[in-house]
This record gives C-alpha cells, structure tokens and sequence, in this order.
C-alpha cells in the first residue's frame, strides 16, 4: 500500500530523515516508534508531500507520490492527521467535517457525518460548536474525523494518545481497531509503546531518521537491548 | 432636520462603492494574507471598463449589464495577476508579495493611460435613474437610493455565500490554515485565485457602479485606496459586515465634515481609524492576529555578522571612487548621486525597523517629511541659520516618531502598519490643509544651504558625510546590544521577554531612532532641492522605502542601501521613456519573481554557489 524508499527530508540545512525505506501492506496497522526529535513526525509529512524528501521515492498503491502536491496525495485515499491536530478552531464542528469531504471511493469504507457521529458520540452533542471550545481528547477525535470524511483508503496518524486523557486513549486504541476492522491500513506515529501493542502488528523504530528495527512486537520483546537503546527515555 | 436626513443618505449612498472595494480587499487579505496594493487599480478599471462598455450597450439593461460585465472583466484580470504574478511569490518571506502588486499598480496605470488616454472622463448618468426625488423637501438622486439598496444586498450575498457554502467554509478553512486545507484533499491554489476572483469582482463593480457619480480618471487607484484600507481596519481584517459598518461610519462622517468642518476633510477618516484602533486594536469586528498561525514564518532569519575584510575593502573602495566623482563627473552625477544617497538613507532607516526590528511600518515618509519640514520651517518662519535647521530636523522628526511609536506600539502586523499609515497620512493631511504656516500645496521654498556649501560640489559632500555616516551608524547599531535586543524582540517576543528585555520599550526606541535618521535624510534632502512639497510626505513616499527594501531584501543588512540606489537609478533611467510606468512595473515584478530574497539575498546565494561568499555557517 506505502513504499517508501531511501527518502532524504531536510529543514533548511538540517539533515532530518536519512536514506529511510519501509513498507506497509494494504489492511496492515503499523506503529512507527521513536524518541523526540527522531523524525517521525517528517516521516509522515514526507509521505503527505507537506515535506517534499529531497531524494527519493514514496509510493502509494501503484502511484509515485513523491513528485504530487498534498492535495493529490489526499485525493488519491491517503488520510493524515497531524499531531498537533490543526482543527479549524473558527469553524464549527460540522464545518470542519465538511472541509474534509470528498467524493466516495469505491475500494474503501465509506463515511458521512451520521456514521461519524456514531463513532464519536461526543462530537454529536458539540456539532454546533466552534473548534476552539473542544477538550483535547475531542479535538483529537474530530481531527480523526474530519480526515475520515475523505473516505481514505490508509491513515497516516501522528501521535493520536499524545496529550488526551487515559480514559480516551483506551478509547482511541479501540476506534483504530474499530477501522482495522472496517480495511483500513493504518500508519501511526507512538511514544507510548503500551497504546502501540495495543492496536499494532508491526513496529518500525527510528532513531536519528534512520530505521533501528522493523519487525513484530514479539521480536521487539526478544530483543530487550534495542527497546533499551531506543525507546527508554 | 431634512438636510442632516438627506446628508445622511448621500452618506450612505457613498459608502455603496467603498463598501464594494474595501470588501474584496478585505476578503483577499483574509484567505492569502496578501495586502494587495492594486485593489485600487482594480477599481479603477472597473470604472474605465464600465465607461467603455456603456458607451456601446445602450438603456438601462445596458448600463446594469455594464457594470455587471465590468466586474466580471476585471475579476478575470485578477485572476490573470494572481497567477501570473502572485502565485511563484506565495512561499516568499511574509509582506513581499505587496512589493509584486505595487509593480502591478504601475503597469496597470500605464497600461490604463495606453487605452483611455490621459483625460478624466465623465461617467454616464443611470438610464431611468436621472432625476432626484424630494424627501423632506430636499433633493436626493434617486441614483443613490438605488445604491443605498444594492449595498445591503450584496453585503447579505456575501455573506452567505462565507458562512453558507461549502465554498465559504473552505475558503475560512483556509484562512486560518491552508496547509492543512491541502492535506485534506483541496487544491487551494484555486482556492485563492477564486478568492481573488472574487475580490478583484468586488472591486470593479465598486468602481463601474460610482460612474454617474464620479467618472473615471488615472489617479482614482490611489485616491481610493487609502480609504479602503481605513475602511478594512476600521471593520476588521477579513470581516465583511465590518467593512460595511466602517464603510457606513466614514463615508457618513465625510459628508458631515465637509459641510460642517470642511478643514477636517482630509484627516477625519484617519482620526476615526486612530480612535477606533487604540480603543479597540483589531478593527470593531476584527480579531487577534497571532504572528505565524497561518503556517507561514518561512525560513529562520540569518543571523547578520560585523564587515567581514572583503566588505569592508569594497565599501572603502566605493567610498573613495564617491569622494572622487566630482573630480571626473559631471555636475549632473553629482546631483544624481546626492539624490541617490538622500535616498538609500531614508530607506535604511526604514530598513532599520522592518528588517531588524520586524515592525512593518507603511508610514515612514511621515518621519522625512517631519525633518524636510522641521528644517525649512524653521528656516522661513524663525529666519534660522541653515546649521540649526538642519541640527534640528532630525530631533523633530524623531520626536514625532516618539509620539507615533508610543500610540503603535500596542498593536503587531499589519494593524500596526495600518496604524502607522493613518499618522503618516494625519501629518500630511495637517500639513497639506495648514497653508498658512506650511504653505500647504505649495510647498515651502527658497530653502537654500548656507553660504559655505552652496554648490553643487560642497553639498555633495555635506550629503556624502551625513549620509554615509548616517547608514554606518545605523550599521553599528544593529551590531550593538541595543540592535542585539532588537533583533530578539523580532524573532521571539517571549523569549526575549524571558530572558530580561523590554521588548516594546526596546522596539519603541528603534522606531524613535529610525524617525530621526529619516528625518536626517529629510533635512538633506530639503537643502539639497531648496524647497519641500506635502509630496515628500505622501503615501507613495512610504511605499517607495518600502518598495526598495524588499526589493534590496529585508533579511540582509544592505537591503535597504542597495535597494535604494537601484530603485532611483532605475527611475532616472527610466523616466525617459513615455511609458516609464509600465517598465519599472515589470522590472520590479521580475526582480520579485526571480529573486524572492531581494537583490542583495540573491547575489549572496550566487555568490554562495560560485563559491566566493561563506554561506554563513563557516562554509565556503
């Protein structure tokens, strides 16, 4: 479903992503771990094109993405939701699920705001409400939604448990299983290796933007020296 | 109590056109943050193509069609600009756009002066809307009770077209964040060409619909365009019901000035928008701006070193081949060379606050003309000594930019700008409609140096000192604490605020200190032409110095000096030519687009390239 292969992203002068390969299967869930600083938020910005990698090449499906504009990215079913989750604080809660729209898609889960609210209860009872007066558990659930509202075959997810309360983050881990469920292919972004296990079949850890590991969490757990190296804070 | 209804409906009928253009403008500043200078130009065309459309389509569904296809047309030139000229510069540091549609107000003027020719030409009246009706035994135009009508319902129209469709909620998406608007799947760069559609529509409609009332002439772009940025402030950046009420508000307000306090015409609009702006500082409507939200800061500002060797031989050498011209050079050199220094002064201290201090001021003209004006003041009214007058200057010049500053400083971005351009305008206003003491429109003249540097040869001199001196010494201070200070202040508010340093104070000082140079260069300049004309404290006078230093570049130290004396040795070369508009239009255009860092950024990252600069980080 996603290539990358041996991608180059810099800020300005600084080296940030450092010849990084990997693959995601269609339907597969992937956490990409990693410290701080270690680069996965402009991994997923790489794959969006919001960083275009200076070389090489990211695929989506049989399409190249790696010379498209973000929003072609998006037309094309991948979804992105940012970490730090950039709702449209201005707009009402219906509004932003609107600038998400687009067109169904045949290969994919199909969504309206109806379903959504389903999902999300909370942002039902809101859905008059500006951006501005949400929690951060219901921003992050309407920054999930509004991208849902683009009928995306693969979602990129940049730290979905990060900042929202531990009641929500076991909801959260159940509302990305719910979208396994549904044949969605998932790429998230963790610090929190307990919410990773839970939603995850694969770990891909990175360290300095390069790739440290790619394997199983049964791997992971055999190989305590890399968890040691990379994932202790 | 009849004439003060009849006055309050010719109010409202006036507000109809600025309502029209001030909305588009504020529309497109509120989606691509562009403050587009040619939105007069816009509306100027309007009126010159409704004008020209009426003369062939006959009747009243003529002239509404007229005006109709008027806004159309002009709303597809605007797409034709933003494409063409907007588009390769979105990414650019944030403000320099408005360098590439200042170049578009020129080809634009030139290009109306090419088809229309020079002469004012009368709008026609409204078939079916010729006569006046009596309300209250007073004559009102049934014309304006057409526009008093329309207004409201375009006003409605856009409004629900913003908050209503799926249009408007994309483009308030993009407002706040386009980036993000991309990411989920929209292309905005149509986005903003339709917004700008939209608004350069607004804009011509607005001028087409004033033709019975005003015709059309090649200095409408201008005239109105001072008005409808008070208009946007009063109301609110990107908030159309507020540019209605601000509309309302002034155009009302003018029709009462003019009867009642006809002295007050020029400066009224400019007292409500420095009321409205200390008291409520983001226009009636208008909320916070927070520096960056839209996802644009750009790239981290480099940080500027002393002179290394090299610089320091250049400017040495450049400096002796100056203080040899008039060995070699003609008398016409020598005067073009004064002209030209006078200048690159006046925008290195402009250069002082916005590239160092990150505080865009759009009325700097207002400080040189205050020294301009010091000195010749003194000179015709207290019979000073040149000496004194021109000690003087620069003291006057930065008191006012003390009393300026201090009302400013409160407000950030552009409301700031819009703040500075609104005292900038109230000086010239005092000093234009003041004749007795300023000799108003005709200026103040036989202003003449003193006996031992009347010449050409000495005041090349006198002006080669002062002004040379006065750009080193802004140069110094950039590399002192002080500039230091300043420059932490610009690039983290908070920071800088952490770690112990007054911002505003600091930023106050900077803005004190650059007045006065520009009124050194003021006081150079009054001595060096013998005369001194409201024109030196115009508008166009800001955006001169503001034109050349992001031309020059703003995010490197000699900016401004470069950009200066290329920007006047450009004119002089150029206004040989009939149309001399149209080329420095496109000349600037070209540098905007080919050099998005200004000449002097460029030639640095040339020279990076070819390898004869240190980029800066130790490597060659």
């Amino acid at each position: 479903m996603i290539k990358v292969n041996n991608i180059n992203s810099f800020y300005g002068k600084a080296h940030i992503l450092n010849n990084l390969s990997f693959d995601i299967a269609g339907g597969e869930v992937v956490a990409m771990l990693g410290r701080n600083g270690a680069g996965k938020t402009t991994t997923m910005k790489s794959i969006m094109q919001l960083v275009r990698p200076k070389t090489g090449t990211v695929f989506f499906k049989e399409h190249e993405i790696s010379r498209m504009a973000p929003h072609q990215v998006a037309k094309l079913g991948l979804g992105y939701v940012p970490e730090e989750r950039r709702i449209f604080t201005d707009l009402t809660i219906l509004e932003n699920l609107e600038v998400g729209r687009q067109p169904p898609r045949k290969d994919a889960p199909e969504w309206s705001v109806d379903i959504l609210f389903e999902l999300f209860p909370n942002l039902h009872e809101r859905r008059n409400n500006r951006g501005k007066t949400l929690s951060g558990g219901e921003q992050q659930m309407l920054t999930i939604a509004r991208t849902l509202m683009g009928n995306p075959l693969c979602l990129l997810l940049d730290e979905p448990s990060e900042g929202i309360a531990p009641v929500i983050v076991e909801q959260m881990a159940k509302t990305i299983l719910e979208l396994k469920k549904q044949g969605l292919t998932v790429l998230l972004s963790e610090q929190n290796l307990h919410f990773a296990r839970m939603v995850a079949d694969r770990a891909i850890i990175i360290e300095g933007g390069e790739k440290r590991f790619d394997d199983t969490f049964a791997q992971l757990e055999a190989q305590p020296d890399i968890k040691e190296a990379y994932l202790s804070v | 109590m009849g004439l003060i209804f009849a006055q309050l409906l010719t109010g409202l009928a006036n507000a109809a056109t600025l309502f029209l253009v001030a909305s588009g403008l504020s529309l497109i500043f509120g989606v691509t943050r562009i403050v587009n200078f040619a939105h007069g130009s816009f509306y100027m065309l309007g009126a010159f193509i409704g004008y020209s459309l009426m003369q062939v389509l006959p009747g009243m569904f003529g002239f509404w069609s007229s005006v109709l296809l008027a806004g159309l047309a002009v709303g597809v030139i605007g797409v034709i600009v933003e494409i063409l000229v907007l588009r390769p510069v979105y990414k650019a540091p944030e403000l320099f756009q408005l360098v590439a549609t200042f170049g578009v107000i020129l080809v634009i003027q030139d290009l109306a002066l090419l088809t229309w020719g020079p002469d004012d030409v009368l709008g026609p009246r409204a078939p079916g809307l010729k006569g006046i009706v009596r309300i209250m035994g007073e004559p009102v135009p049934k014309y304006d009770l057409a526009l008093i009508a329309i207004t409201p319902f375009v006003l409605f129209i856009l409004w629900y077209l913003i908050s209503k469709t799926r249009i408007g909620i994309l483009v308030r998406a993009a407002t706040q964040d386009r980036e993000m608007v991309g990411a989920l799947g929209v292309n905005q760069a149509w986005l903003f060409t339709g917004v700008f559609f939209l608004g350069a529509t607004l804009a011509g409609l607005g001028g087409a619909i004033q033709l019975p009332k005003g015709g059309a002439d090649l200095l409408m772009d201008f005239n109105i365009l001072a008005a409808i940025f008070v208009v946007v402030v009063i109301g609110g950046m990107g908030s159309l019901p507020g540019a209605y009420v601000a509309a309302v508000l002034i155009s009302v307000l003018n029709v009462f000035g003019v009867t009642y306090i006809p002295q007050s015409t020029l400066v009224l609009m400019f007292v409500v928008m420095a009321v409205v702006l200390l008291i409520k500082p983001y226009g009636l409507f208008g909320r916070e701006e927070v520096a960056g939200e839209h996802g644009q800061v750009g790239e981290p500002e480099r940080p500027i070193k002393p002179a290394g060797t090299r610089g320091r031989i250049i400017v040495g050498g450049l400096l002796v081949i100056l203080a040899m011209v008039p060995f070699f050079g003609s008398n016409f050199a020598q005067v073009l060379i004064t002209d030209i220094i006078i200048f690159a002064l006046f925008a290195a201290s402009l250069h002082f606050i916005l590239g160092l201090g990150g505080l865009v001021s759009f009325g700097h003209a207002a400080f040189f003309g205050s020294g301009a004006y010091v000195a010749a003041l003194l000179v015709t009214h207290a019979n000073s000594p040149m000496e004194i007058a021109f000690l003087l200057a620069p003291l006057g010049a930065g008191g006012a930019a003390i009393i300026i500053g201090w009302l400013c400083m409160r407000l950030t971005g552009v409301y700031f700008a819009m703040l500075t351009l609104a005292f900038a305008q109230l000086i010239w206003s005092l000093v234009y409609q003041w004749g007795e003491f300023t000799g108003g429109d005709d200026g103040l003249v036989d202003i003449w140096p003193a006996a031992w540097l009347n010449g050409t040869t000495p005041y090349y001199y006198f002006t080669l000192l002062f002004g040379i001196g006065g750009i080193l010494l802004l140069r110094h201070v950039a590399h002192t604490p002080f500039g230091y200070a300043l420059r932490a202040s610009r690039d983290s508010m908070r920071q800088a605020e952490a770690t112990g340093i007054n911002t505003k104070r600091i930023q106050w000082a900077a803005f004190a200190f650059a007045g006065a140079v520009a009124g050194l260069s003021g006081a150079l300049f009054v001595f060096s032409k013998g005369s001194v004309f409201p024109t030196e404290l115009e508008l166009a006078k800001s955006f001169d110095a503001l034109i050349v230093i992001f031309l020059g570049g703003v995010k490197t130290l000699a900016g401004g000096v470069v950009g200066g004396a290329s920007l006047e040795f450009a004119k002089d070369f150029l206004t040989r030519f009939e149309y001399w508009r149209l080329l420095l239009g496109l000349l600037i255009i070209f540098v905007v687009i080919l050099a998005p860092e200004g000449i002097v950024g460029a030639s640095r990252r040339l020279g990076e390239r070819l390898g004869f600069v240190d980029d800066g980080e130790g490597r060659r």
